[in-house]
């Protein structure tokens, strides 16, 4: 049963994510929101350990608990809150719906399986086809996501492959059920950089032919330049900004985008001296105090962000941005 | 394959060798020797007798003349037991222990995996706390208390099993089921905590995440994409645990009064038997290397990424 009317594919609303350690509650996602399009396709960046894959794990339900757990927040696909599902209602989801691709193909392919079984069962999973369709199926994927002489490797167990080719497997078979939403988690990290261009282009072909929005989570700011419409820059469990993708690029607002977007290396541009770099450590999550977590980084502190966590404001066309600075000084908190 | 196999048995024949030298010297090596009671024995008849064994020729002499016979498959008189040889004694209890090991071994096997399997999947229920306690049990508490308990339990109060004896005394099947059960507890406490670790590993590992992701059944999962890599570790204990279970055990053979192979290990140990104590040797050996052949096969079948060639 779904709901007709709802605004976007996927709404994730005030989401909260913690995890429970010796040391404290860990809020890897705290109170984070966004929306995603049909065919849209939406980067998270931030560094690592800001919960970008946290936030993704969440969206499919496959946090490990304990320690991990969901405790706010809604995510609506379609209109159907997907953490109010029953488990049986979620495993229609889960892989034909919205489907994930993990950073590491070395061992996120069962490596005791066969190829072909791992695909097949996949798609019979979803769909209501004989074996040997699904083995077609299967086979006309590989193809497609350029695994040459598909219907003989597919027999293949997955250490029998180079790790792009067991990438572009994943792939193959995130997309055989023809997902509305495709999740790549660092897609290309664990990979060769000669490889990590082809596996992205990959991505972008397919998703487009095939009108799959897609989430991509990546650090790295070139990857998403080149392929979002949108993006979202992650700090410490929390949306610091959110904009179309040109707009960050021409007009960061969050001091911290501006420092990441000028710590990409460029070739076209004189450097001199040493690449710019932030300085300082990622924020520990852990009991963080009610404060801007970027402050002891920014070299626009002000005394407000040491106490305060920002308002997000928005400046138009769509653009986000949880900072201070745009915050009219009247507004200030008095204390 | 085909090869790989044939080479490894090719293999077996050097490491007994070397095993049989190297106990054939040891044994040697200790004070004391088989026909040194707590009375000594009058010279000449001391004299007599190691001529009779050939005790006092040179060692080299003696070796070479036991590996001769033992290639020939005699293992040589018992210099204690004076009416068999050792072959007569191995041939005839071994098969005991062997069935009494295949059951008991079947039992831990069984249960320790499905006990096993429980504790992963409900980690921290009571099922979990359940099955994990009965290892705790099984490891530490020794044989020679369980044997007794059960005979206590089953013979003398509930009077359902005979409280000891083998086929040979009238009871049959009924009187293997307590020292199976008795020798089964300690295999089944280790197989059951090594199940439940490793299983708890493989759930955790990235293929099945992306298995959840791509919306399977938890069960389905835990049979069709954790099972092969929670085995493995399980296997490789199976080996050598098989070998040593199926020659007996001592205790168990002892409190259940059965004629098996495990008492001959301390009895010959004892009284300096020479050669049989290396014909027990060579036994367990030939089991255990072959166990482990056995185990390094298993292992090819189960992961593909091990080819022999």
């Amino acid at each position: 049963m779904k709901t007709k009317q709802y605004k976007s594919l996927l709404e994730v609303k005030d989401l909260q994510t913690y995890f429970k350690t010796d040391a404290g509650i860990v809020k890897a996602v705290d109170g984070i929101s966004f929306d995603l399009n049909e065919g849209e396709t939406l980067g998270i960046v931030g560094e690592s350990g800001c919960g970008k894959s946290v936030t993704n794990l969440s969206i499919m339900r496959l946090i490990q608990s304990p320690p991990g757990k969901i405790v706010g927040g809604e995510i609506f696909f379609e209109g159907l809150d997907i953490l109010k599902l029953p488990e049986n209602e979620l495993r229609k989801i889960r892989g034909n719906e919205i489907s994930m691709i993990f950073q590491d193909p070395m061992t996120s392919l069962n490596p005791f399986l066969k190829i072909s079984t791992q695909m097949v069962e996949t798609i019979r999973l979803h769909q209501k086809m004989s074996h040997k369709e699904a083995l077609a199926k299967s086979i006309q994927m590989l193809q497609l996501v350029g695994i040459p002489v598909a219907e003989e490797k597919i027999y293949y167990y997955p250490h029998q492959f180079s790790g792009g080719m067991r990438q572009r497997v994943m792939i193959a078979m995130a997309l055989s059920c023809e997902a509305k939403i495709l999740i790549a988690d660092e897609p290309t990290t664990a990979l060769d950089v000669t490889i990590q261009a082809q596996i992205l282009d990959l991505i972008v072909e397919l998703t487009k032919k095939m009108n799959t929005a897609v989430i991509l989570i990546t650090h790295d700011l070139g990857v998403v330049a080149g392929m979002c419409d949108n993006v979202c820059v992650m700090y410490a469990g929390k949306i610091v900004e959110k904009a179309k993708t040109m707009e960050l690029y021409k007009n960061p607002a969050h001091p911290y985008t501006e420092g990441l977007i000028k710590s990409v290396p460029r070739l076209d541009r004189a450097h001199k001296g040493r690449l710019f770099s932030i300085e300082g450590q990622p924020p520990n999550v852990i009991d963080l105090p009610d404060c801007c977590p970027f402050h002891p980084r920014c070299h626009k502190v002000m005394d407000v962000c040491q106490h305060h966590y920002p308002p997000t404001k928005d400046l138009g066309d769509q653009h986000e941005v949880a900072c201070w600075l745009y915050v009219d000084e009247k507004e200030f908190p008095n204390d | 394959m085909t090869k790989y196999i044939i080479r490894r048995l090719l293999g077996v024949i050097p490491t007994l060798l070397v095993i049989i030298t190297i106990s054939f010297f040891i044994v040697r090596v200790a004070p004391g020797g088989p026909f040194d009671g707590e009375r000594a024995l009058p010279e000449v008849v001391k004299r007599n007798i190691e001529a009779k064994y050939h005790i006092n020729d040179p060692l080299l002499v003696q070796y070479g003349r036991y590996m001769f016979d033992v290639l020939r498959g005699d293992l040589g008189p018992s210099y204690r037991y004076k009416d068999h040889d050792v072959n007569f004694y191995i041939f005839e209890s071994l098969p005991n222990s062997m069935v009494l090991g295949v059951i008991a071994i079947s039992i831990s096997v069984i249960f320790g995996i499905l006990s096993g399997m429980l504790a992963a999947i409900h980690q921290n229920s009571w099922i979990d706390y359940l099955s994990m306690a009965l290892a705790v049990v099984g490891i530490s508490v020794p044989l020679f208390v369980i044997g007794p308990v059960l005979q206590y339990v089953f013979a003398m109060k509930l009077g359902w099993l005979p409280t000891s004896g083998w086929f040979s005394t009238g009871d049959g099947w009924k009187t293997v089921i307590l020292p199976a059960l008795t020798l089964a507890f300690a295999d089944f406490a280790t197989i059951a905590r090594l199940t439940r670790s490793s299983m708890l590993e493989t759930l955790r590992s990235d293929y099945i995440r992306t298995a959840k992701a791509k919306g399977m059944k938890s069960s389905s999962i835990i049979f069709k994409h954790a099972m092969k890599g929670t085995m493995l570790p399980i296997v490789s204990y199976l080996g050598p645990a098989f070998a040593g279970i199926i020659t007996g055990s001592v205790v168990v053979e002892q409190v259940f009064r059965i004629p098996g192979l495990g008492k001959f290990f301390v009895q010959s140990s004892f009284n300096r038997d020479y050669t049989l104590i290396v014909g027990v040797v060579i036994v367990y050996s030939v089991i255990l290397v072959i166990m482990n052949f056995l185990v390094d096969i298993v292992y090819s079948l189960l992961d593909p990424r091990i080819t022999y060639t």
